[in-house]
């Protein structure tokens, strides 16, 4: 059965649906006021869930289809200075297209939601899953999260409206969801009732920075080096403030919805004493769950982290889920030409959390599953027996591997 | 299908009858650091004055964005937001949407709210020209979008932009030894091009601030009939067309006499032309090009051939377009007797 026809839950139910699907349901339990589509995949299926939510009058909202992303981020960027609630998205070069429009936003301080269905930066072309597209964000003041599951993406979308919008923070918010691997992969999800969601999404206010010939201000006029540089630190404290708003999220999701519990920055799985261990984002904690386990089977003290929030970087967290580890190794599904050590994204920035530690573990940078390849058993193997070999003769051969490639 | 529209309703801002009935309040006030003799920041003025008070306006970057928002010494009365160099169609479409959404959700009270989305002609006619097209094609929002064509990036240091007249002089198109003119493309004709290509959007219109009445009422006529609308006035610039500032208002005048610039607009589907540009499509003499051209220093380095090249260019538009300023094509000749006999067949039915 479609999404659309199906009825409306007024109470939690289960719906067997896509990581796509469950955010377009969580976009009809916060009321969303403008939303725009354009395509490209994989992202583009929670617009496709939305227009039928739109067309069965599920959804009560300004559905537009624009025609490019930068006009998809543009629209909603103003509709969200006139206090409404929006939401987009996009996937791979889309994303850059919309990138001028994604990069101004975070200082307007506008608390928009985008969905990036990760994908290749093609050409030459790939529709897979590749993180570099989200990460072209990672240093301009947006919040950023990579989900694992549908029940996860829906939970997230819920939760990132209510951190975003919190004047404390009032900056904008991406969702990274693994293209394919998350965006059209169906599994069970509990859509909780509307009256939930009311409980734990206040309304959007915009208070006295809504754009209203009540309230005549100019926004974004010309500040030049006289002020640019408070309003980068202005936007600083707000993300510094989240971490504190992003748990305080969490508790009260776990309260109102009994899910979502433990730690909102990392997932650790059987890392308490592991002498080993992987960290990575996303869809690929599976196929590393599975492994981790075969490989304590075989008595091989090996842990998986799973990192949750990308800004804010969890330094702290990262630090006590990693300070027992010998050696670590950070999967990256994402690359950074040139990069100290030629390693990928994520493992500099986890390699530079874990600098102030009096006892660092190595740290080693394994890039796997580029455009779309798969994270396999046989890789979580590979990259843990290297990390094994680190761990015992207390010396790394070399800082990055290319894993799972040929030549 | 457009009896589904769901429109909200308009204001209602009846033409200012004479230049004594126009109201004292200004909603562009100082505050600006526009050039001496910029006829974009009168168009400013005179835009906002023509809209009123409960207004939204978007501002895409160029000019009218650097020098008229410096912080603490805003110029806006009215609410006013920035959008990117190509946004400006975009952020018409999302304001209205976010309003519209608003109020029909009782989130914000219902009435009618003016939103004008204004951009340069770099902006506007260069880059957000797709973002302007796709924003007249959405039925349902009230809104216009009005371009300030002062024919360059003058923001930046006067260079040439796709409205940049042929052979003129801008920094990325110096004469020197080995090209005289580094500049052949011919303007765009923008107002043209949005009218034709967007059969739903009910007012198009080109303005010139020289006109300030005709120009204010058009502004006021946009805002009112409702749907997404476009404006397009043409700016002198002293700085990028390199002339004394006291002769903007002139030159602004010459353009329209010359036939270079013609006033016209385009209401529910009819075409007028209006102002001295309706004596000149019914045949009045126009005044040569020359008297245009000398008095701007971007032409100055223009020869006898260039002057009567640019003078061709502009008698073929008025005596051989199907529509001089809109339609720059004519009819085969078995098209125009097939279209003149149907129309004697209408005639006499009627």
């Amino acid at each position: 059965m479609s999404l659309a026809t199906q009825p409306v839950p007024t109470a939690d139910k289960e719906m067997l649906i896509s990581g796509c699907a469950a955010i377009a349901q969580a976009l009809r339990l916060a009321s969303i006021d403008v939303v725009t589509a354009y395509p490209i995949r994989p992202y583009d299926t929670v617009m496709q869930a939305v227009a039928k939510l739109i067309a069965n009058g599920e959804l009560d909202a300004e559905y537009i289809v624009a025609c490019s992303e930068h006009d998809q981020f543009e629209i909603v960027k103003h509709a969200s200075a006139v206090g409404a609630r929006v939401f987009c998205g996009s996937s791979g070069v889309g994303w850059m297209y919309a990138m001028e429009a994604i990069a101004v936003t975070p200082a307007l301080r506008l608390p928009m939601l985008a969905l990036v269905g990760n994908r290749a930066l093609d050409d030459p072309g790939a529709f897979g899953c590749e993180h570099n597209d989200a990460l072209c964000v990672r240093d301009l003041g947006w919040l950023l999260t990579w989900v694992d599951t549908a029940q996860e993406a829906l939970d997230t979308a819920l939760i990132a409206y209510r951190v975003a919008e919190d004047p404390r923070i009032f900056l904008p918010c991406a969702i990274g969801a693994d293209g394919a691997f998350l965006t059209h992969s169906e599994a069970l999800v509990k859509v909780p009732s509307q009256e939930k969601v009311d409980q734990f999404l206040p309304k959007y206010d915009r208070g006295d920075k809504l754009l209203h010939p009540d309230n005549p201000i100019t926004v974004a006029p010309q500040v030049n080096e006289d002020w640019v540089m408070e309003i980068r630190k202005q936007n600083d404290g707000a993300m510094r403030r989240a971490p504190g708003v992003i748990q305080e999220a969490y508790a009260d999701f776990h309260r109102i919805f009994g899910r979502q519990g433990g730690n909102p920055f990392v997932e650790e799985y059987m890392a308490d004493d592991a002498d080993v261990i992987l960290l990575g984002q996303g869809t690929l904690s599976m196929p590393v769950k599975v492994g981790v386990r075969k490989l304590r089977e075989q008595g091989h003290k090996v842990g998986f982290v799973r990192l949750k929030w990308f800004r804010p970087f969890p330094t702290q967290e990262v630090q006590d889920a990693l300070r027992g580890a010998k050696a670590v190794g950070v999967i990256d599904r994402d690359y950074s030409f040139g990069s100290p050590n030629y390693g990928a994204v994520l493992y500099n920035e986890v390699r530079s959390a874990l600098y102030d530690l009096p006892q660092r573990p190595h740290v080693i940078s394994f890039i796997c599953g580029l455009g779309g390849r798969e994270v396999t058993l046989d890789s979580v193997t590979e990259m843990s027996e290297i990390l094994l070999k680190a761990a015992k003769t207390g010396r790394m051969d070399q800082p990055n591997y290319w894993i799972g490639v040929r030549g | 299908m457009a009896t589904e529209l769901s429109m909200l309703p308009t204001q209602v801002l009846a033409p200012f009858k004479g230049v004594k009935k126009v109201t004292i309040e200004e909603y562009f006030t100082s505050g600006h650091r526009t050039c001496q003799g910029c006829e974009s920041a009168l168009v400013m003025k005179l835009m906002a004055k023509a809209a009123g008070p409960r207004t939204i306006i978007l501002g895409s970057t160029g000019c009218m964005y650097v020098a008229n928002t410096t912080y603490y010494s805003t110029s806006w009365v009215v609410p006013w937001m920035h959008t990117q160099l190509g946004a400006s169609g975009s952020a018409a479409v999302g304001t209205a949407a976010g309003l519209k959404a608003l109020m029909r959700k009782g989130r914000i009270k219902q009435e009618p709210i003016n939103v004008i989305a204004f951009c340069g002609d770099g902006g506007g006619a260069d880059m957000g020209l797709s973002s302007i097209s796709a924003a007249l094609t959405y039925p349902e929002y009230n809104f216009l979008i009005l371009m300030y064509d002062n024919e360059s990036y003058a923001n930046t240091d006067i260079q040439l932009s796709g409205m940049t007249p042929y052979g003129a002089n801008t920094t990325f198109s110096p004469p020197g030894k080995a090209r005289r003119l580094l500049h052949k493309r011919w303007k765009k004709n923008v107002a043209g091009m949005l009218a034709a290509g967007h059969p739903e959007c009910r007012f198009v219109a080109t303005v010139d601030a020289s006109y300030p009445l005709e120009m204010m009422n058009r502004v006021r006529k946009a805002l009112s009939i409702g749907g997404p609308t476009f404006i397009h006035s043409l700016d002198p610039c002293p700085k990028g067309w390199d002339y004394d500032p006291i002769q903007s208002h002139d030159l602004g005048e010459l353009a329209v006499e010359t036939g270079v610039w013609p006033l016209f607009e385009v209401e529910d589907g009819v075409l007028r032309f209006y102002g001295k540009s309706k004596a000149i499509a019914q045949g009045r003499k126009r005044k040569p090009v020359r008297e245009y051209l000398l008095r701007q220093g971007r032409f100055a380095h223009f020869i006898e051939e260039d002057i009567e090249y640019f003078q061709t260019k502009i008698d073929q538009m008025w005596e051989r377009w199907l529509l001089p300023g809109i339609a720059p094509f004519r009819l085969a000749d078995d098209i125009k007797k097939a279209l003149a006999r149907s129309e004697t067949e209408i005639e006499s039915t009627a």
